[in-house]
């Protein structure tokens, strides 16, 4: 990009662009510089130290790599971290999946049919995080819920089943609710990426004689992975986080706690050594490096295809 | 056109109606919400789902605007505390109201700002950053290209023991400076400030106009559909980021109806009733404010991802 500079640009034209480039950036600066920066700096130096909640101070003592060697032989958080595996490996792939189908299904409706289904499955979003968990606390409520009233009146199952209270199905039942939040963005980017997919490429790949499933795999599918390489990095970046839906109704509990919910509990909850500051940016450090191994990775595989 | 073979026919058929069946499942739990809301008690507990309620009530609205009073608003001055001996600088309070109105108004102004903020230091940001070949313009987007693919929330903790130090923690600042400082908007303005043609904007410079000049009266006009996106993003991110509002607010009268809903469900035995009615009220901004920028939305989240 910086090769876009004009050679010919005199040094008084290039120091009036530097000195308006940089007021314009300057409001924006501040914000991302004060708010974003900085404490990612501070998460990586006190991931470092034994700095606690309640210290005045914003750092406690340098301990070198204690805090990710002792992490590493915590039980707890090897818990978390392989449910947020286990999140991420089942709902980035039915979520890319899920949403592909559905564009592909209806991409080629018309204009309000198609708006009105994209706005519906946007739906989850738009309620609102807290308003959604709340609901479906209800629906999977031991006694006044919907689904084992639905699911004993067509005869799956027989007793009343504690969904959020049994360590056998409380994380796959986040793993609903956080699918259900996550497949709108994807289904409008698909949606546009299949309505700009080169129509003539497509009737050349028809008079060669490949078949719908050839084309889709070939033309469109090839097309698209810019658009399925964003979604992906999201949908990944989306589930390694998942909180509130662990926050507000399991609390950890029925072997679905995630890193994030511990970082925050460890931050915060902790009843002994209330407030392990270090210890918790610490996990924030793992979990990014995850994250961003994880996108690189994709990154990869995209460019290879 | 190809010929429509039968097995392609069946598919269609098969497909339209399992999209019919999602449709439906995707809208359900919002009607729960509703209906729930003006359920009776009776209908609420009923262990036989009730699916349409039998009578319609307030009730729980009422319960709802019963759970405690305080004042309407509140504004302080940010930072004002620095000035003041340590306590904060309360410019207006207003009268005695429920504390779900109160909530209501905190996230709605909390998200207004936060859109403001977002899209006026956005948009100029974005600006410079496609049209103006400054010194360092490559390193800085690809800084800020990186800080997107973080994780937002791993930095929450961190930024807690910041905002306490700033004395902004347990104010809406704390809330809206975060999202504010989020590189997406100026990621997202680059994209759409890039289609501007650099010629109109030599011809306004040629015929005297200032830098700021060229920016309201040229720049910003064309990226307005830009803008419009962001503005709805940036709404919808901040009335969801629940967790960032659970750590930055502590006092019962600087919740947000979100918060405010999570506390009461926390807080009080099971009354669906109540929380639905609160949902409800926590659903409805942010659905309408979806509505008003709709035409831009889709735009928005597509350039979002072009050149990911």
């Amino acid at each position: 990009m910086a090769k876009q500079s004009h050679p010919t640009m005199s040094r008084a034209l290039q120091r009036r662009e530097n000195i308006s480039g940089y007021l314009f950036l300057l409001p924006s600066l501040v914000f991302f510089i004060g708010f974003v920066v900085i404490p990612m700096l501070i998460c990586i130096i006190t991931s470092l130290t034994d700095a606690n909640m309640h210290d005045q101070g914003m750092f406690g003592s340098f301990v070198g790599l204690s805090n990710f060697t002792k992490l590493m032989s915590d039980g707890t958080f090897l818990e978390a971290l392989k449910n947020t595996f286990i999140i991420v490996i089942v709902s980035v792939p039915t979520v890319c999946a899920f949403s592909l189908w559905v564009s592909s299904a209806i991409y080629k409706l018309s204009g309000p049919v198609l708006s009105a289904f994209r706005c519906i499955f946007y739906l989850p979003v738009v309620t609102g995080s807290v308003a959604v968990t709340v609901v479906w606390k209800w629906m999977y409520d031991n006694y006044t819920g919907i689904f084992n009233h639905v699911l004993k009146g067509v005869g799956l199952i027989d007793q009343n089943i504690n969904w959020l209270g049994d360590s056998k199905y409380a994380l796959w039942c986040i793993i609903l609710i956080l699918f259900t939040t996550s497949v709108g963005q994807p289904i409008v980017l698909y949606v546009s990426a299949l309505g700009n997919v080169d129509q003539t490429l497509i009737e050349a790949a028809e008079v060669d004689g490949a078949n719908s499933f050839q084309v889709f795999w070939q033309v469109k599918w090839a097309q698209m992975m810019p658009t399925t390489l964003y979604i992906l990095v999201i949908t990944t970046i989306n589930s390694f986080q998942c909180f509130a839906l662990i926050q507000l109704l399991t609390k950890g509990g029925a072997g679905t706690n995630t890193v994030m919910y511990h970082i925050y509990w460890t931050a915060f909850k902790l009843t002994e050594q209330a407030g392990h500051f270090g210890y918790a940016n610490a996990m924030g450090v793992v979990l990014a490096i995850f994250i961003g191994l994880l996108s690189a990775l994709q990154f990869k595989l995209a460019k290879e295809k | 056109m190809k010929i429509e073979t039968g097995r392609g026919r069946a598919y269609k058929i098969a497909s339209v109606i399992i999209l019919v069946i999602l449709a439906f499942l995707f809208t359900f739990p919002l009607y729960w919400i509703v209906t729930g809301a003006f359920k009776n008690g009776a209908d609420i507990n009923a262990t036989k789902p009730i699916w349409v309620p039998s009578e319609w009530v307030m009730n729980n609205f009422d319960k709802l605007m019963k759970q405690r009073s305080v004042p309407l608003w509140e504004v302080y001055l940010p930072f004002g505390s620095f000035f003041n001996g340590g306590k904060k600088m309360l410019l207006t309070a207003g009268p005695e109201a429920p504390a779900a109105i109160r909530w209501l108004i905190n996230a709605v102004l909390m998200c207004v700002l936060a859109m403001l903020f977002t899209c006026l230091t956005a948009a100029m940001a974005g600006y410079a950053l496609a049209k103006k070949r400054f010194n360092g313009r490559a390193i800085l987007f690809s800084l800020i290209v990186c800080a997107m693919a973080l994780p937002k929330q791993v930095i929450l903790i961190p930024l807690l023991k910041e905002m306490s130090a700033l004395r902004l923690y347990d104010s809406l600042w704390a809330v809206i400076f975060p999202t504010v400082g989020w590189p997406f908007g100026v990621f997202l303005m680059k994209q759409f400030s890039e289609s501007i043609p650099g010629e109109i904007l030599e011809a306004t410079r040629i015929d005297g106009a200032s830098e700021l000049k060229t920016f309201t009266t040229v720049v910003m006009p064309m990226i307005k559909p830009g803008i419009g996106a962001l503005a709805i993003f940036t709404f919808i991110n901040c009335w969801n980021d629940y967790f960032m509002q659970l750590v930055m607010l502590a006092s019962g009268s600087n919740f947000t109806i979100p918060l405010g809903i999570a506390t009461l469900q926390a807080e009080t035995s099971v009354d669906n009733g109540l929380l639905m009615a609160g949902a409800t009220l926590a659903a409805a901004p942010i659905i309408i404010v979806f509505l008003i920028f709709q035409k831009y939305f889709t735009q928005g989240i597509t350039m979002g991802a072009v050149k990911g």
